[in-house]
């Protein structure tokens, strides 16, 4: 399922669309992740505010993107692009990587929410398979 | 059996009572079988699915996907029995259509996608906890007769 020159467009496309509110859409995705999905709330028992629109919340959701938008811009060579995320996940933080899924679906979400005539079924389709060989990617060094 | 709160009793039925069941099922399977191309098996008699425009285009998808919903209502009405209200279909998923219950995940999934881009900002994080909690007690409850 590795990504077509079309799919790199239409990410970049959306991307490019996003612009600045990149960091509340992180923010934002990770919130309704922590409170859809509570069991993630595990990896954060360090933060003294879990709710969202919190400060760690929203500092978080901002490195979050930070790294997806880098991804964006290496997006002919993910696995060499998050090379040392994925080593930060694997040793230090070991994130299941089953939980990459689900931070992404709720990017996917978000993105529906604030691009509704963009995020045709196409786009979709698109971005889902980018998170995923993000997610791929980060998972690499795990194993 | 399944605890809901008022907030999520009261979530589900407005989320319900406001949808356009036609539009949203369509979109729906529409965008499932777009994202998820290995979900076109269960589809074979529908006709042209080959590419995005031709499945958004496909009227048994369109009307397909409103069966779908429609099917939902019996869970929105029967919230505190979900599990039998759904039994015959589980058999019907199971038995005849045999369709993998991995796919229930993927729709809903799509389904809380569109919902979403209707709702907008009303579709909270709390609301998206409450309508993705329905969907997977209809899942499992589909799930249940598999055997």
């Amino acid at each position: 399922m590795s990504l077509t020159a079309k799919d790199v467009a239409v990410v970049k496309a959306l991307w490019g669309k996003i612009g600045a509110k990149a960091d509340d859409i992180g923010a934002e995705a990770l919130g309704r992740m922590l409170t859809v999905y509570p069991q993630t709330k595990t990896y954060f028992a360090h933060w003294a505010d879990l709710s969202p629109g919190s400060a760690p919340v929203k500092k978080h959701g901002k490195t979050i993107m930070g790294a997806v938008s880098a991804a964006v811009a290496s997006i002919e060579d993910l696995p060499g692009a998050m090379s040392q995320l994925s080593e930060l996940h694997a040793y230090k933080l070991r994130v299941d990587p089953s939980n990459f899924k689900i931070l992404s679906h709720n990017l996917l979400v978000v993105l529906a929410i604030q691009f509704p005539s963009d995020f045709t079924p196409e786009v979709h389709v698109a971005m889902d398979k980018f998170l995923s060989a993000v997610a791929l990617a980060l998972s690499e060094k795990y194993r | 059996m399944v605890e809901w709160t008022d907030f999520e009793r009261a979530t589900i039925q407005d989320i319900f009572s406001k949808m356009d069941y036609e539009s949203v099922g369509h979109n729906a399977l529409a965008r499932c079988l777009v994202v998820y191309p290995w979900t076109q098996r269960y589809f074979g008699n529908f006709g042209n699915l080959y590419n995005a425009a031709a499945i958004i285009g496909n009227p048994k998808v369109a009307a397909h996907g409103a069966v779908v919903l429609h099917g939902l209502d019996k869970a929105v009405k029967n919230m505190d029995n979900i599990k039998a209200t759904y039994a015959e279909l589980s058999v019907l998923h199971s038995e005849k259509l045999h369709v993998d219950p991995d796919n229930f995940r993927l729709l809903a999934d799509c389904l809380t996608i569109v919902v979403a881009s209707r709702l907008g900002t009303g579709f909270t994080a709390d609301v998206q906890a409450a309508f993705q909690k329905f969907l997977a007690v209809v899942g499992a409850a589909l799930r249940k007769q598999y055997h």
